[in-house]
Formats: C-alpha cells, sequence, structure tokens
C-alpha cells in the first residue's frame, strides 16, 4: 500500500525492509531525519543505532558490523561524507557490503545546507584514497529512493562492495506517496560465512583486512577490483531514458534535476522543440553507451547537461560523446535550483 | 537620558540570531565584557565552531576563525605557535562539537597545555540540526535520536568533560559555571575572566564549562528551561572550581 513519506524517512525504511539491522551516523542536516528514524525503529526489530562520536567513527563502525556479516547503513551529508572518506576506501578495499548515503548540500567546506550535486566527483571517482569506486545510485523520486535502497544491500552483497546513495537536501525533506516493499526474511539473505569475522572457531580464522605490503600482491588484488568492476558495470549500469527517440536536444541530468529536465521537455516540446532526457540511474557505473550511442545519431544536434554543481558530470558526458557532438553544461550551485523555464530559455536563447 | 547598560563594543552591530531565551547570547556577553575590562580586545583571536555559535565570526569585533566541526582547539593551537605570545586566544565550541567530534582535539590541546581558553557552552543537545543526543544529555532526558529519553545500557553514559580533563597534567584552570540567574551570571563572568587572565600570565589552557539550555530543543520556554537548568543540569554537572594551578602555585 502507498503512504506518504518524506524522502529520508523512506530510505530508513526501506532499509529495515531490506533487512539491514544496524546504523551509526552523527547528525547533520539535511539527513537527520534517517538516524532519528532509524534510533527507534532499528531496536523494534532486533537491531541497534549507535550515534556515534564523528562521521570518522561512524563509518569505521560500519566496517565492524559489515565485517561481521551484517546488513549496516551509514547516512550523511556533503561535509560528513567527506569525513568518512578513509573509512569507505578501507571498507573497498576489504570488499565489505555495505550502503552509505549521501543527501547532498552545498559546498565546498562547511558551504550551505540547502540542495546541491557538488559531489559527484568525490562519490564516483573513489573521493579516498587509491583505486576503487563505490557503485552509486542517484534516484530520483521517494519510491526509487525506496525501491533503489531496498536493493542496493543485495547488489552491495553481490560484489562485496560498498553501494552509496546520492540525493540532494531537495528529495530528502520532500514527501511523495511510495510503497515499501515487503520485510525480507533474515534467513533468505546470503550466507556470509565462508568469509565474514563474525567469531568462528573452526580453525579457519577469516581475517577483514585491507593491508597488502607486497607490491605484487596489491597489484593482483587490485586487477581483482577492476575485473568487479568490469562485472558491476555489465550487469548493473541502469538509466532511464526519456523521449529520446526523435530528440534533437539531448539533457543529461539526474536526481532530482532529471524531474526538471523532464518538465522542461514538456514544455520544449508543446513549442516544437524536440528534447529528450537520459537520466543516469548509476552514477557509477556510468551510462557511458547510450550517451555514446545518441552521439552517433544524426537526429541529435547537441547535449545539454544540467547539474546542481559547477560542472562535473559533465565531464562523463564528455567523454562518451567523444568530440562526435557539442556538450554543453548549464549549471546551478550554492544550493539554487533551476526551474523549467530556465532550461527552456537556455535551449532557445543560448543563455 | 542616562545610558545605563550597552553592548559590549567588542560585540559588533549584527543582531544575534539565538533563539529568546538561548545561554549563547549571555555566554557572547560575558566573554566580550571580560576582555573589555582586561583591556584584551586588541589582538584578540577567536576560534568558532559548527553548532548554533557558527556565526561567531559576526558578533565578535576581534580576528575570528570559523574551524570544522570539532577542529577548533587544533585550529588554535596552531594560531598560538605563529601569533605573539600575547594575542588572547579563545575557542568557543558547543557539547557536540567539543565532546563528540571533537573529543581527541579537546584532550589533546588540554593534554599539550596550549596557552589558550575554551569557552564551552554545554546544552546537552545538538542545537543547531535539531535535538538529536548530545554526549552530554542526561540520564532520562529526551532527544530526537532517543525518544523515550537517554538510557545508558542503550545510548552510554554522558560525559564529565571538566572532571575529565582535570585529570590531565595540562590545563591550568578548570570551572563549570551556570547562567541560571543574575548571581550565577556574574560568577560565570568572574571565572571567564580569571581563564583570560591565566591565559595571559601565560600558565596555560584554561577551559570554562557553562551549563546552559536550549529552549527550543527542550520544547520549553525560556524560563521553564533556566528552572531546568538549574534544578537538573547543575545538579548532574556541579558547579565549581575542578583545576587550579594559581592556587597550587601558592
Ligand atoms: C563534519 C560535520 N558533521 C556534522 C555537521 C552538522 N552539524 C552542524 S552543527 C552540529 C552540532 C551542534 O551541536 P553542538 O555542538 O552541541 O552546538 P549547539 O548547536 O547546541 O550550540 C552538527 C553535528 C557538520 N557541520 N560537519
Ligand atoms: S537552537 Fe538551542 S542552542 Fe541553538 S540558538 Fe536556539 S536555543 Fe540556542
Amino acid at each position: 500500500m502507498k503512504k506518504l513519506w518524506k524522502g529520508n524517512e523512506a530510505i530508513a525504511e526501506a532499509a529495515v525492509a531490506a533487512g539491514c539491522r544496524y546504523f551509526f551516523g552523527y547528525p547533520i542536516t539535511p539527513q537527520n531525519e534517517i538516524p532519528e528514524y532509524l534510533s527507534w525503529r532499528l531496536p523494534e526489530v532486533g537491531g541497534a543505532f549507535i550515534q556515534a562520536e564523528s562521521e570518522v567513527s561512524a563509518i569505521n563502525m560500519l566496517y565492524g558490523a559489515a565485517g561481521a556479516g551484517a546488513r549496516a547503513m551509514t547516512s550523511s551529508s556533503s561535509p560528513g561524507i567527506s569525513l568518512k572518506q578513509e573509512g569507505i576506501s578501507y571498507i573497498a578495499a576489504a570488499e565489505l557490503p555495505c550502503v552509505i548515503v549521501n543527501m547532498m548540500r552545498s559546498g565546498p567546506g562547511l558551504g550551505g545546507i540547502q540542495p546541491a550535486q557538488g559531489d559527484y566527483f568525490q562519490a564516483t571517482k573513489g573521493g579516498g584514497h587509491g583505486d576503487y569506486h563505490p557503485i552509486v545510485f542517484a534516484p530520483s523520486s521517494i519510491q526509487e529512493f525506496v525501491d533503489l535502497t531496498y536493493g542496493a544491500f543485495d547488489v552491495a552483497d553481490k560484489y562485496r562492495t560498498p553501494v552509496m546513495i546520492i540525493g540532494d537536501g531537495m528529495l530528502g525533506q520532500m514527501m511523495e506517496p511510495a510503497e515499501i516493499p515487503p520485510m525480507r526474511d533474515l534467513k533468505t539473505l546470503p550466507d556470509k560465512n565462508d568469509w565474514a569475522a563474525c567469531g568462528h572457531s573452526d580453525g579457519r580464522p577469516r581475517i577483514i583486512n585491507s593491508l597488502r605490503i607486497e607490491p605484487d600482491e596489491l597489484e593482483a588484488f587490485n586487477e581483482h577490483l577492476f575485473k568487479k568492476y568490469e562485472e558491476i558495470t555489465k550487469n548493473e549500469t541502469r538509466y532511464e531514458d526519456y523521449l529520446t527517440s526523435d530528440a534533437e536536444i539531448v539533457f543529461v541530468a539526474y536526481g532530482s534535476v532529471a524531474r526538471i529536465c523532464k518538465a522542461a521537455i514538456v514544455e520544449l516540446r508543446a513549442q516544437g522543440i524536440k528534447a529528450g532526457l537520459i537520466r543516469p540511474i548509476t552514477l557509477y557505473p556510468y551510462p557511458t553507451e547510450i550517451i555514446a550511442k545518441l552521439a552517433k545519431c544524426d537526429k541529435v544536434k547537441k547535449f545539454v547537461t544540467v547539474e546542481m554543481s559547477m560542472g562535473q558530470m559533465v565531464e562523463d558526458v564528455r567523454l562518451a560523446v567523444n568530440g562526435l557532438k557539442p556538450v554543453e553544461f548549464y549549471g546551478r550551485s550554492g544550493g539554487n535550483v533551476m526551474m523549467p523555464g530556465d532550461l527552456v530559455k537556455y535551449v532557445k536563447e543560448g543563455k | 537620558m542616562k545610558i545605563v547598560a550597552d553592548k559590549p563594543k567588542m560585540l559588533t552591530e549584527t543582531p544575534l540570531h539565538y533563539c529568546p531565551g538561548c545561554t549563547h547570547g549571555i555566554v557572547h556577553r560575558l566573554v566580550a565584557e571580560a576582555l573589555e575590562e582586561l583591556g584584551k580586545v586588541d589582538g584578540a583571536i577567536g576560534v568558532v565552531p559548527v553548532g548554533c555559535s557558527v556565526f561567531g565570526y559576526k558578533y565578535f569585533r576581534c580576528d575570528v576563525f570559523e574551524a570544522a566541526h570539532g577542529r577548533a582547539p587544533a585550529v588554535a593551537s596552531a594560531i598560538r605557535r605563529v601569533v605573539n605570545p600575547d594575542n588572547l586566544i579563545f575557542t568557543y565550541q558547543g557539547d557536540g562539537d567539543l565532546a563528540s567530534i571533537g573529543m581527541a582535539e579537546t584532550v589533546h590541546a588540554c593534554t599539550r597545555g596550549e596557552n589558550i581558553t575554551i569557552i564551552f557552552i554545554n546544552n546537552g543537545i545538538y542545537g543547531m540540526t535539531g535535538g538529536q543526543m548530545a554526549p552530554t544529555t542526561m540520564p532520562g532526558e529526551k532527544a530526537t535520536t532517543c525518544i523515550y529519553g537517554r538510557d545508558p545500557k542503550v545510548n552510554g553514559n554522558p560525559i564529565h568533560m571538566c572532571e575529565m580533563l582535570a585529570t590531565l597534567t595540562g590545563p591550568a584552570y578548570i570551572e563549570r559555571v551556570s547562567c541560571y540567574d543574575v548571581p550565577h551570571v556574574n560568577k560565570a563572568k568572574a571565572a571567564i575572566k580569571k581563564a583570560f587572565q591565566v591565559q595571559m600570565e601565560k600558565k596555560g589552557l584554561s577551559f570554562i564549562e557553562v551549563v546552559a539550555n536550549c529552549p527550543t530543543n527542550y520544547h520549553q520556554t525560556p524560563l521553564e528551561s533556566m528552572q531546568f537548568v538549574k534544578e537538573k543540569g547543575c545538579s548532574f554537572y556541579p558547579l565549581g572550581v575542578f583545576k587550579d594551578i594559581t592556587k597550587e602555585d601558592k
């Protein structure tokens, strides 16, 4: 049954339904409803919530819980996610499945608390040190928040890799009808006995570790990681194609901005301008192929990347288009949000 | 008409954004008055936190750093190395900032015995982010991440910062005060002044904890919240001097 859910609370309940029983977090706007909700909800289902003393601590708690085999999650917003980066690198290197939510606010620095998408580079290119990528989901509605959060734990388990869900203050705070999928039976969750260090006595100690001091060993591990990322790219890349079949102008946008683009496209089409949208749902792996394919279409005149940043994802669009067509950028930052009319005007007047 | 009370000159004309009845405003004034009376406004350097007092740089008429969440004592320690030893340096921090995310920075600045002054506003709650549990939230006290009241078995125990820091060699002066009525406001001011004097005499770190209120997140009127501070806050966090090497010297 559909109920009216606030974005942050919907993520929290979807995580519970997915079998997540542990959450570690530190207060920061605009994601506070996630820890607040889970602080009372997890004990109800036999789980536990810890308000950590810092984001550094919270991400290391996640390392512990995930390493012990539990479904676990943390959430924060931009400055706090920066503090978690060291831990995320360790989690990726120790191949621990877990979910990290970033409800982005405007930066850099302490910045502001209004919505933004300035953490795209940080999320998709690794963010912490070393060669790794988390899988990055970018939902654009509350129902999609629910569905991707619910599925994120399975994807994380399947590849033993951290999954990041990124939204923005707008999505976190707004309310929409959404349906939470049924509660997972914990007995049906993947068996992690083979590797999880939960206190074995079978003479085969399980080690959770990211230290590989021998160069050859580490290089082999990095190759293993990147084989895994190839698999992930092949199997998990997701996007939405909105009216691109006859489009001359292709918008590329994710999250809440994609919804603004859709409204602009409806208006542009009413005025006889054929516009469409590619909405990446996974930001890593990136839907490079579909963009490259559209770039080769004669009909397509240009791409317009729209972001609430100074231009980050536009670099991946350019890589995909590979010089075949012009790639333009329209952005707002600082917590400002563009209106559909701004995009209509931009397409018609070039500004 | 004769003006008998005015805003200290050390505070700017910018109206304070604090909620009505919040202790932050009172302590800003006390810090300003103490610095003025000691003639130390010139050259003073403040380091303000992330918390409700994040806009402190708009209010204090001196050089001010806005530090990352919890890191003010580290920032101040470095400033101490750079500037003239006579420049007075103070940090101004909430309980989430100082006793949670910034605990390591706090403890280490204290144990190094940095010649700085830390003003610690303990309102037992995360004010700015909307009322989550703080490291100083008292057992039974409600917050948005412990909606049935803090249960030490579930949420852990609160921290008594003054008592803990007093076990270190570094700090020179540690006192806990409150501002729930006029006599206590006056005592708080005397303590802040003494803390600055200790720094001026290069005796080492001085630490003043103010048992404060947050009417907004306690869901109380200003008056009720002051009563709460008086009855509950100050019995759980007893007022007094926890360390004073100027006395030990004698
Ligand atoms: C790294 C990081 N984590 C979290 C936050 C969000 N945040 C802003 S203020 C604050 C704490 C406020 O509480 P406190 O220090 O007790 O001060 P008060 O507002 O009560 O004066 C937090 C957690 C942040 N800005 N940066
Ligand atoms: S939220 Fe609380 S601490 Fe912050 S200004 Fe208001 S009353 Fe003061």
